[in-house]
């Protein structure tokens, strides 16, 4: 099912070069002109005079032995220039997830086991965080911690391992800071739900002890919903990374799709937009594992349901 | 038994007449968030009429200056007032996210109820296609439409929308797949009812508490993501006022030291995005409330 | 006599409904003697299973227990930590739907010695053999393969004997079965409650067994008591509570089962619906809105338990009544 969606996507990432106005050749060029030789290898490179089919065929094979056409703007290509990027995407992704499964589940275990202060303040501090898009989010840290503390830098990657980690703080953050909200909701009222349930009773009936009976009984079962949010939620932070690169002037994939949108270079944003949704689907495929593994009455590929 | 048929027949019209009078129940933050996007719309609505000042003016010395007289919310980085580009600018901030809810309603909501009614292959075909789009990051689908149509609101509000409606259809489905089995919609197939009728006059008009529910919560997302595509360049365009734009325009202002202008332009964003959440969520409690 | 290995003494309790505390329990007393068996009969809402919940304390957060609880001479009501799983594992527990009440992602190996391994500190290989061997003496073989299974792999039947197996293996004086068998099916269900009665037998345990089924009650128990809107109506030997009954509720449930041998023209229904505890008045008798038996004198007050032949009573006019009890007064 999952691959099925990467194989659409990607036919429709490269069906762009069509749907846009006017003919492929100007779309590629993103309606600069050119000479008449680039034309020709352009004609040449895309197969433009061979079956649409026939052509999608040759981008994918191209795409998938790392091939993915050469940048209108910078004349190079364009894997190269993703590659020198996607680290710092990576990078940015990962330090926000490890946020994000830290703070966001914590603060839903602890939320979710104990009601009254805690728990209401949670959901109160959630409510507005989750409607704190990325991009506020990033200019009030700016704000806060570079200009009037300044604790971390406000723009641009670092140079050295530690030097990037306190670059990608403060973006980090930015990103996951909506994205929290939802798994710390989610998280707690799957915790909730699961204090509710029979089989909690009946360990409870039998003396299992406390801290046991959170352990083996409301956590274990909880992570299933807890994964699966989880997951969805990582997978998404790929997409929003894009806002937070441009806030935060970190020379990411998303900065670079963004600019690339904008300068109408279609091949570098073909091929980012490829390894983007690449990446989601891999995310997912992974979120169908796991949930297969923590929950035994499920096969594979059955999550949809 | 002709009796029970038109007690059963007659079910549906109070269930609506009670889901149109829920605002009330909403509570007390219902009411704030109702009070709010009131606002906001009104705004949006008379923004350019009621400014004080004119939003596209620029007067370069005047930038960054902060609140004096009757300039509540200082200048931007191109000396024009705060307020008024504010006020201006709700009209494109909530234009977006309003077509963006029509179109991924609609479109999802006939494909939730034909799917519905339909049931069997053509449930089970729908089903798939929407599984298959189903959670795509919106903002990458907008990126690449502004890639191919060019930036504006157009592209970026169709492509959102295309993104959303798998999520609407799946929420809508569950809701018409159990409308579809009350016993009033088989005793009007027996009436002679046609299909169609009975979707549009009885089955949508049941769902009508979770379709509006629904349709408030992604008003929130939807101006979210509107307002990052506008951040990022690929939406509204400066110098139009919208607060996407000048959240990206006023950004040096925060290292400068003058951060009323981006600040300002997000607490309007975030105030409205939390009402539509906090409306949203409480329709939709209320929704399932009304259904049992 | 010696004193009995559970005693409820005016057990009352209150819980949170729809917004109030209200009674589900009121001044229930009931005893089980040391390998015995009572029944616990009543309909929806008569608050069968709450006894069972306030007896082994997993009664919903914010309830309000009044009245005493003793077991082999103990309050319950005060221990705490490890008394309490002390006692809660002689007070074994088993529930009605055993697929909601058995964790779904645990093996049953890991369901069944979870009690053991945790707080009498047995070995995990010792307690394996333990619940294979319990699992055959339920009927169920395939020991060792049986643990490594998942609770879906199993019918309902056979997880409700794995549930009894469970309850079994911590070695429990005293066996609170909650309609055991009511989420099965017919034939599943008399397997499950043969097993159930000749364990019991054979292990010497005193159960107190609730259902809505008087019959199946009064078929292996040695007494029975009915439950009413939240308070014991009659207690009385099995054998004699069909053809003498002390309470016209007792009556009317015997009498509104259809019985196989005759023919019968209309089934006798009781008028009007069953009562909660806070439903019921709280001064005068409970059930007198649908006694045919009522009088003045049973709205006077609320009725007190009389003892009566061996057993209890809490009608009125149990003492006239007798022997009239399963004819309407006005006929």
């Amino acid at each position: 099912m999952l691959l099925a969606s990467l194989l659409i996507a990607s036919f429709v990432i490269f069906a762009a070069v069509y749907l846009a106005p006017g003919n492929a050749i100007s779309a590629l060029s993103g309606g600069r002109a050119l000479p008449a030789s680039s034309v020709r290898v352009l004609e040449a490179r895309y197969h433009l005079n061979e079956p649409f089919l026939a052509q999608y065929w040759y981008w994918l094979t191209n795409a998938l032995h790392g091939n993915l056409g050469i940048s209108i703007i910078l004349r190079e290509n364009v894997s190269t220039l993703i590659a020198s990027r996607i680290w710092t995407t990576a990078g940015l992704v990962l330090y926000a997830s490890v946020l994000i499964l830290l703070f966001g589940i914590g603060m839903g275990i602890v939320a979710g086991l104990r009601p009254g202060f805690l728990d209401t303040s949670t959901l109160v501090v959630t409510a507005i965080s989750a409607a704190i898009p990325s991009f506020v989010a990033a200019i009030v840290l700016i704000l806060l911690f570079s200009v009037k503390l300044g604790w971390f830098p406000a723009l641009g990657n670092g140079t050295t391992f530690l030097s990037n980690v306190q670059h990608f703080t403060l973006p980090a953050v930015a990103l996951a800071f909506s994205a929290l909200a939802i798994v710390a909701r989610v998280t707690r009222a799957s915790i909730r739900e699961e204090s509710e349930r029979e089989h909690v009773q009946t360990a409870v009936s039998r003396g299992i002890p406390a801290r046991q009976l959170i352990r083996r009984h409301i956590l274990r079962n909880a992570a299933i919903p807890i994964t699966t949010i989880a997951g969805i939620t990582i997978a998404s932070l790929i997409a929003v990374a894009a806002v937070v690169e441009t806030a935060f002037s970190l020379n990411g994939l998303g900065a670079y799709l963004v600019q690339a949108a904008e300068s109408k270079d279609l091949a570098v944003v073909q091929g980012i937009s490829l390894v983007l949704v690449t990446a989601f689907v891999v995310v997912n495929m992974l979120v169908d594992v796991l949930y297969a593994l923590l929950d035994p009455r499920v096969s594979l590929g059955s999550r949809a349901q | 038994m002709s009796a029970q048929v038109s007690t059963i027949v007659a079910a549906p019209s109070t269930r609506r007449s009670r889901s149109l009078s829920g605002l009330r129940g909403t509570g007390v933050a219902g009411m704030v968030s109702a009070a709010v996007i009131a606002l906001a719309t009104i705004a949006a609505i008379f923004g350019p009429l009621i400014a004080p000042y004119n939003p596209d003016l620029p007067n370069l010395s005047l930038a960054w200056v902060g609140p004096v007289g009757g300039h509540l919310l200082g200048f931007d980085f191109q000396g024009r007032d705060v307020l008024s580009r504010l006020l201006a600018g709700a009209q494109s901030s909530m234009l977006g996210p309003l077509a963006v809810v029509l179109l991924s309603m609609t479109a999802g909501a006939v494909l939730a109820v034909v799917s519905a009614w339909r049931r069997g292959a053509a449930d089970a075909v729908i089903s798939s296609g929407l599984d298959i789009l189903f959670a795509f990051p919106g903002i990458l689908l907008a990126v690449l439409a502004t890639a191919i149509f060019g930036a504006g609101l157009t592209a970026a509000s169709i492509a959102l929308s295309i993104a959303y409606m798998p999520y609407v259809a799946r929420v809508l489905r569950g809701a018409a797949l159990r409308e579809r089995s009350q016993p009033y919609v088989a005793a009007l197939e027996v009436q002679g009812s046609s299909a169609t009728t009975i979707c549009l006059r009885h089955i949508i008009p049941n769902m009508l508490a979770l379709i509006v529910a629904q349709a408030t919560i992604m008003f929130g997302w939807a101006m979210v993501d509107l307002a990052a595509i506008s951040f990022l360049g690929l939406g509204v365009q400066p110098p139009a006022p919208n607060w996407g734009v000048m959240i990206s325009e006023n950004q040096t202002g925060i290292l400068q030291g003058y951060p009323l202008p981006a600040l300002s332009a997000g607490v309007c964003i975030v105030a409205v995005v939390i009402a539509f959440n906090i409306l949203g969520e409480r329709l939709f409690v209320q929704a399932q409330a009304a259904r049992r | 006599m010696s004193a009995p290995l559970l005693q409820v003494d005016g057990l009352t309790v209150r819980l949170d409904v729809r917004g109030a505390q209200q009674a589900v329990l009121r001044d229930v007393t009931l005893n089980v003697r040391e390998g015995e068996a009572l029944g616990l009969v009543g309909e929806s809402g008569s608050g069968k299973s709450m006894t069972a919940r306030a007896i082994d304390r997993i009664l919903p957060r914010g309830a309000e227990v009044d009245g005493s609880i003793r077991f082999g001479g103990r309050d319950v009501r005060t221990l705490s930590g490890a008394d309490l799983r002390r006692y809660r594992n002689q007070v074994a527990m088993i529930f009605q739907d055993p697929r909601a009440h058995v964790n779904p992602v645990r093996r049953i190996g890991d369901y069944m010695t979870e009690a053991l391994r945790t707080n009498l500190g047995v070995s995990s290989a010792a307690a394996s053999r333990r619940a294979s061997d319990m699992l055959s003496q339920v009927g169920i073989d395939g020991g060792p393969q049986r643990l490594r299974q998942y609770p879906h792999e199993l019918s309902g039947g056979m997880l409700q004997r794995v549930m009894i197996a469970a309850a079994l293996l911590t070695e429990p004086r005293l066996l609170l079965a909650d309609e055991p068998t009511t989420a099965l099916d017919v034939t599943t269900q008399a397997e499950v409650m043969a097993i159930l009665d000749g364990l019991r037998h054979e292990f010497g345990l005193a159960m107190l067994f609730i259902t809505h089924d008087l019959e199946l009650a009064a078929a292996i128990c040695d007494r029975t008591a009915v439950m009413y809107a939240g308070q014991i109506v009659e207690v009385r030997e099995s054998g004699r509570l069909h053809d003498d009954p002390l309470h016209p509720y007792t009556a009317a449930l015997a009498a509104a089962r259809p019985d196989i041998t005759r023919t019968a023209g209309r089934l006798r229904a009781i008028p009007g619906r069953p009562l909660s505890a806070f439903e019921a008045p709280a001064d005068e008798c409970a059930f007198a809105p649908r006694c045919p038996h009522a009088r003045d004198v049973c709205r006077t007050g609320l009725p007190p338990v009389t003892e009566l032949d061996g057993g209890l009573s809490r009608c009125v006019r149990a003492q006239e009544l007798r022997g009239n009890l399963g004819e309407p007064a006005n006929a």
